[in-house]
């Protein structure tokens, strides 16, 4: 697929990959050998109908294509942009053991692509059951559990904390690679055409609490995610210059600090920038500051700066996507691999002058299965850095277990329900997403919205009982 | 969008609002905290709520005008609107019949304390309050203050209303005489009167809470930005707070935090009072 030139794109908040145009996608279709017993679908957490959608494309007919998509998948402009492929539907296609599996996750970015743009199949509502449901965020899991529930005809009501739907999908991932036209197109069509209420400044555990919420609704879905940031307890992480991933990508995506100051919210970077972590989040967090370096370089008329990411293990244990992870690299992100910082030191004014860290090997492998990284004595050296982002994984929020007696937490602080049904062990009470696995994917989060809706489903038509 | 239903300018700098917003008015109590939005390009500001009507669905915010975000929100007027109204947020003061109390608030500081001087007049606490601004100007809600008080200091630092001093004066004094048994001491309003009144009861022993007003984003946990160092480490003062044992609180990491972003914020005023202009002139020439 086509993709901005690295130099370019490194300078700018658009969107990395560029999308396939109609000749381009048919030609990708061709390459589907319509496997009777396709491993594809077996691999996506949803179970798109995929050589069927792919069938349809290479036929040219895109409305059929999207009628397939929307079988299982209600946001196919989304995912067909963030999910990890590699390690599900490419990661069991066929052709992979030949080379180069089918560029799945390409044709179904390209089909919602040209659904939104053209809105040949509406989704549609069963008659009204006369069911009232609440779903508790809406992020992934929560907009696909919602559409599931609308779409059986149950009237759905949304609760979202921040001004506006999405969760992370507008607060975390950055407009180069989900661009928020996109995300905004998909959550509108889908609203629209289903009748589905969101209460935006809604903060279920303060302005609304669980127990209300069940004296008013048949059934509630828990879909408030994992988005208390860590810091590491190290000294220094006061000092102004030090912030969480989640606060530098909350001010550049969802308040469109890059806009500063047409837009209200500043980002402030400096031209030494740290990034601390080697997930997704860690590479987002690199590359946005490298895209705010350039714009700020470009108001001010100087340099524009570096920025490195500190990982404690080696290049093989990063668990960034390996597309993400390269695209940091190529872009010129400086990687610090097998090094932890030890403390953050400031200047006389109270903000990040230097980190000091110390140099890591690896070590037998620990309960994650990863080689534990063991510190290396007499190794420490100090970096000049004027910001520092922490991106060390995030955790539920507890506010919406305030008011909620029953609803049971793991010592992770993650909501206790079963991974297939979703149900917590409160009753009439679902969850599913980051809230209950800790920080994950988009599509494991639809996945989880996606089978919890059916089990409500189910509950409410009385199919099946708590 | 949540409709601002009345406007009164306290001073030049100093505006209150009442805005419907059942949402928040329901479940608000003493010393939680609003994030208001003023519209799509707008940042997210905390406003500490001055008070509330459940009944009614409306919240009473009092501002004093120190950003471009509290520029433009003075701007507005009633039958205008705010795209984004989100709380109630923070922990609301743990409220019971401590004795006898002291309520400082000083500067737009006056607005918060005055429902947690009602709440506390209300639990049978004897209310002691002082109230004070750089100037009569910036004072406010004297009566209102009075009516929830058993006894009232007023101050000035300019002495152009009130006693000529600092809020700490009274305070000092009222602990000194040792005429009562002080319970609790609660003070709201910037970081310098707060670490002072802190530094002043420290002595006596007294307990005293401090509502802190950080730099925030979503006031719910996420971002961090809004972190505070104690003796026992880094919280959040959306979510832990906003109320902290002030004996307890880095005040010097605190005002160094506060201060970060000074030069945007200073950026972002000159542009908007360009873009206001720009916009004014288009509407008065438009107008002819």
């Amino acid at each position: 697929m086509p993709e901005q030139d690295p130099k370019i794109r490194s300078a700018n908040f658009e969107e990395v990959a560029l999308g396939y145009d109609e000749a381009t996608a048919r030609q990708e279709a061709e390459r589907c050998l319509q496997c009777k017993k396709p491993g594809c679908t077996v691999g996506c957490p949803v179970g798109v109908r995929i050589p069927e959608f792919i069938l349809a494309v290479r036929e040219g007919n895109l409305p059929k294509a999207v009628e397939e998509m929307k079988v299982k998948n209600n946001l196919p402009a989304i995912c067909g942009r963030v999910c990890p492929q590699e390690v599900q539907c490419e990661g069991k296609c066929i052709l992979t053991k030949k080379g180069k599996a089918v560029a799945i996750g390409r044709l179904e970015r390209f089909v919602g692509d040209y659904e939104l743009a053209h809105r040949t199949c509406p989704l549609t509502a069963a008659p009204a059951t006369g069911k009232k449901i609440a779903i508790v965020g809406t992020g992934p899991a929560g907009l696909t559990c919602a559409v599931d529930l609308a779409r059986e005809g149950h009237k759905v009501t949304m609760f979202e904390s921040l001004h506006g739907p999405g969760g992370v999908l507008v607060y975390g991932i950055p407009e180069f690679r989900l661009p928020k036209k996109v995300v905004f197109g998909e959550i509108n069509y889908a609203v629209e055409c289903l009748g589905i209420d969101v209460r935006n400044d809604h903060i279920v555990g303060r302005s609304i609490s669980l127990n209300e919420l069940l004296e008013q609704y048949d059934a509630v879905f828990l879909g408030t995610g994992a988005g208390l940031p860590s810091f590491m307890r190290i000294p220094g992480i006061n000092l102004n210059g030090v912030m969480s991933a989640n606060e530098f990508l909350t001010r550049v995506n969802l308040m469109k600090g890059y806009l500063f100051p047409n837009y209200s919210t500043p980002v402030k970077l400096g031209k030494k920038v740290a990034v601390i972590g080697g997930g997704n989040v860690a590479m987002d967090s690199a590359r946005c500051s490298q895209r705010m370096q350039a714009v700020q370089a470009k108001q001010t008329g100087t340099e524009p700066g570096e920025v490195h990411i500190i990982y404690r293990r080696s290049k093989e244990e990063v668990p960034a996507r390996a597309e993400e992870f390269h695209h940091a690299i190529e872009e010129g992100i400086i990687c610090d691999l097998l090094t932890n910082p030890v403390e953050i030191i400031g200047d006389e004014s109270g903000k990040v002058s230097k980190i000091r860290c110390i140099r890591m090997k690896l070590g037998e492998p620990d309960d994650s299965g990863r080689s534990k990284p063991v510190p290396i004595t007499g190794s420490e050296f100090e970096m000049e850095m004027d910001t520092v982002i922490f991106a060390l994984g995030t955790s539920p929020n507890p506010i919406v277990f305030v008011d909620a007696d029953g609803l049971e937490r793991t010592k992770h602080g993650t909501a206790v329900a079963d991974p297939e049904s979703g149900r917590t062990r409160k009753q009439r009470v679902w969850a599913g997403g980051d809230v209950v696995t800790g920080a994950a994917t988009v599509i494991s989060a639809m996945g989880a919205g996606k089978r919890a809706a059916a089990d409500m489903h189910k509950f409410l038509k009385g199919e099946a009982t708590w | 969008m949540y409709k601002i239903l009345e406007k009164q300018v306290l001073s030049d700098v100093t505006k209150l609002m009442v805005i419907e917003a059942p949402h928040i008015a329901q479940r608000a109590k003493a010393g939680q905290f609003t994030i208001v939005r003023i519209d799509e390009q707008g940042e997210r500001i905390p406003l500490t709520i001055a008070d509330y009507d459940s009944k009614a669905g409306t919240i009473t915010l009092i501002f004093q005008e120190v950003g471009q975000s509290t520029m433009h929100l003075g701007t507005l007027n009633a039958g205008d609107s705010v795209a984004s109204f989100a709380g109630p947020l923070g922990h609301p003061t743990e409220i019971e019949n401590f004795g006898t109390v002291i309520c400082t608030g000083g500067g737009v500081g006056i607005a918060p304390i005055y429902p947690i001087a009602r709440a506390l007049k209300q639990a049978g606490n004897k209310v002691i309050s002082i109230i004070a601004a750089r100037n009569k100007d910036l004072l406010f809600w004297e009566d209102k203050m009075r009516a929830v008080s058993d006894e009232i200091h007023v101050c000035t630092d300019d002495g152009s209303h009130g006693r000529k001093g600092l809020i700490t004066d009274p305070l000092k004094e009222i602990l000194e005489s040792k005429k009562e048994n002080i319970a609790k001491v609660w003070a709201i309003g910037p970081a310098i009167m707060m670490k002072f009144v802190s530094l002043t009861t420290k002595p006596f022993n007294v307990p005293t809470i401090v509502s802190l007003n950080t730099i925030m984003i979503d006031g719910t946990g996420m971002c961090g930005g809004c972190r505070v160092l104690l003796d026992e480490g880094a919280k959040f003062v959306c979510v832990d707070g906003p109320e902290f044992d002030g004996h307890k609180v880095d005040w010097s990491s605190l005002m160094s935090r506060l201060s970060y972003y000074r030069d945007e914020e200073k950026a972002a005023v000159e542009h908007w009072k360009e873009h206001k202009c720009k916009l004014d002139k288009a509407i008065a020439e438009g107008g002819k």
